[in-house]
């Protein structure tokens, strides 16, 4: 919880990890891929505050008490959802888990939320291990990372027939929020790997679902937006937007939050520290303190102490059946995370 | 004999096809040497390793054509540096391939359609900022959408749209419309509200792509923040 000028915020991270990506867990023969990764992830970092900035030693994995203290004690973070990414192929336990995601939040079952993952291209026994996993995690979502290798395959799309059956899985064992992460690679090679149009077809489709596209499809904010306008069960997840922009390019920020508040609207935003790439303490603090710079934004939708509450943790808590206390909702009864409110802000 | 300026002229003709902006002003460009005997060497770096394989390598292809367009130029070697597919890249590059030699079976095609969505995109991110900067100047819709290709500004925004244009087979006589939709259809006065709002949008994706990738270089090669940084 997080308190400024006699407003209490809800503050729930939808997008935070715990890895391991020190030397002693990459891959054989994969060192540079393993190496390359964690830099590059170490590289987002510098876009924060300086005094935020950490060693890339202190960066290549995390203790828990580490993880407490920057989420619990100084992040001000109620509930957070870990979101695995496993990188096999480059990191021998995997980067980070559901397995290492749940050794921490057995230490914090109330506030910490582990998502699984599936990967279509395992097939059966794909299907079944996210049986196990949502019976062992008590899963409620899953992080899909489109781009990710798997022997010798350069990543997948959503509506790929191979998709059906695990979205089918995913219905039928309450799994129902889809967070999508678009990368780099997906064969073919020739094709936009961050092209939407995948979540817009499965979105249509699985009614059931809800389709958090991380990153807000960046570097594809406009197809993003575009199509979820579209599409009533379609999130926005904040992370890297927050972290990236709003203390390096705080004019760029302005823009990006001012189309999401305009297209997506603020029921359907999603805060994400993506910690440990950034810790969220500047982030929440920031966003509370933050509006549009000057009047040059005034054609944007007004962001407001209840669009920051429902962002920073009631639509996430809606999605997620996380119970908020009642002094931390909103006080004129408004519906966070309404699917029906999913038509513009103002009308075109 | 082409010295080194001119390589660094004819690289500053290379576009980043996502970002819509020069290689050379995006720094990508991290040496250029220009041997007495007329050799090139460019070395190319890019904000992260994982920067996506395809645009990389339109972007090392296109600056080791450009070179090659120079005259008196003899060996030209663009090499990409730090990046997770640059084997594959800088092979087929050395080898003079097109993208299916860089990564063979992994294609469906080359690179076209991909180029040519791209310069859509830009094409409209453009004419955005020209339109809003007319709007701002106090010009109406009517006026607006009624401006032809010969009221176009002598500047770089508005030389850049000419470029799309030609790249993407749109007219771009002095008759011609100055604001079109992607397809080369001219904009009605009535929709014009509407085409600006998704236009700037498109805008500011690849305004905020671009500043992501300026600064994730600048924090990659511990350079300073360049002078974009201050106009953003």
């Amino acid at each position: 919880m997080y308190e400024k000028d006699g407003e209490k915020y809800f503050v729930m991270d939808t997008h935070t990890h715990f890895w391991d990506a020190t030397p002693e867990n990459w891959v054989k023969g994969a060192e540079e891929y393993a190496e390359g990764w964690i830099n590059c992830f170490h590289a987002y970092q510098g876009l924060g505050p300086a005094d935020t900035h950490w060693t890339i030693e202190d960066f290549q994995t995390q203790t828990p008490e580490r993880f407490e203290k920057d989420m619990f004690e100084d992040g001000h973070v109620d509930v957070a959802v870990f979101q695995p990414t496993y990188l096999k192929e480059w990191y021998t336990t995997g980067f980070n888990t559901t397995e290492m995601d749940n050794e921490m939040a057995a230490r914090h079952p109330d506030r910490l939320i582990v998502n699984g993952r599936f990967d279509p291209r395992d097939g059966d026994p794909g299907l079944r291990q996210l049986e196990e996993d949502a019976q062992k995690f008590g899963l409620k979502g899953v992080k899909l990372y489109t781009a990710e290798w798997n022997s010798g395959s350069r990543g997948y799309k959503l509506d790929d027939p191979i998709c059906e059956p695990f979205f089918e899985k995913c219905i039928e064992l309450g799994i129902k929020n889809i967070h999508v992460h678009k990368g780099p690679t997906i064969w073919p090679l020739d094709k936009d790997a961050f092209d939407v149009a995948d979540v817009d077809k499965v979105a249509t489709r699985y009614q059931e679902l809800n389709f958090i596209v991380e990153h807000v499809g960046l570097p594809r904010i406009e197809d993003f937006c575009f199509m979820a306008t579209q599409e009533r069960n379609v999130y926005a997840g904040l992370a890297v937007v927050i972290g990236g922009l709003m203390h390096a390019r705080p004019r760029f920020f302005a823009k990006v939050m001012g189309e999401l508040m305009f297209w997506v609207g603020e029921d359907k935003m999603l805060f994400g520290a993506d910690y440990a790439i950034w810790e969220p303490k500047w982030q929440v603090e920031g966003l509370v303190a933050w509006d549009y710079p000057d009047e040059t934004f005034s054609d944007y939708p007004a962001f407001t102490t209840e669009s920051k509450k429902k962002i920073l943790g009631l639509n996430a808590a809606k999605l997620y059946d996380v119970k908020v206390p009642q002094e931390l909702q909103l006080s004129n009864g408004g519906t966070p995370a309404a699917r029906d409110d999913s038509q513009l802000v103002e009308s075109r | 004999m082409t010295d080194r300026a001119h390589v660094l002229d004819a690289l500053g003709t290379v576009f980043d096809p996502e970002l819509d902006e020069s290689i050379t002003s995006l720094r990508f460009v991290t040496s250029c040497d220009v041997s007495a005997d007329g050799d090139v060497d460019v070395r190319l770096r890019l904000p992260t390793p994982q920067c996506a394989p395809n645009f990389a390598f339109l972007m090392a292809a296109d600056a080791r054509d450009a070179v090659r367009r120079l005259p008196e130029v003899r060996e030209v070697t663009v090499v990409l540096e730090d990046h997770y597919t640059g084997d594959e890249i800088n092979g087929a590059l050395g080898r003079g391939e097109a993208f299916a030699g860089a990564f063979p079976g992994e294609t469906e095609g080359e690179l076209d359609a991909l180029r040519e969505l791209f310069h859509r995109k830009a094409l409209v991110a453009r004419q955005a900022q020209l339109c809003d900067a007319w709007l701002a100047a106090g010009a109406t819709a009517e006026e607006v959408t009624a401006r032809r290709v010969s009221d176009l500004p002598d500047e770089p925004g508005a030389r850049r749209c000419r470029e799309l244009r030609a790249h993407l087979g749109i007219p771009s006589e002095g008759d011609d419309p100055a604001l079109v939709r992607p397809d080369g259809a001219p904009i009605e006065a009535g929709d014009l509200k509407h085409w600006l709002r998704m236009a700037s949008l498109v805008r500011t994706s690849l305004e905020a792509n671009g500043g992501i990738c300026r600064s994730l270089l600048a924090v990659r090669y511990d350079i300073d923040p360049d002078p974009e940084e201050v106009a953003a």
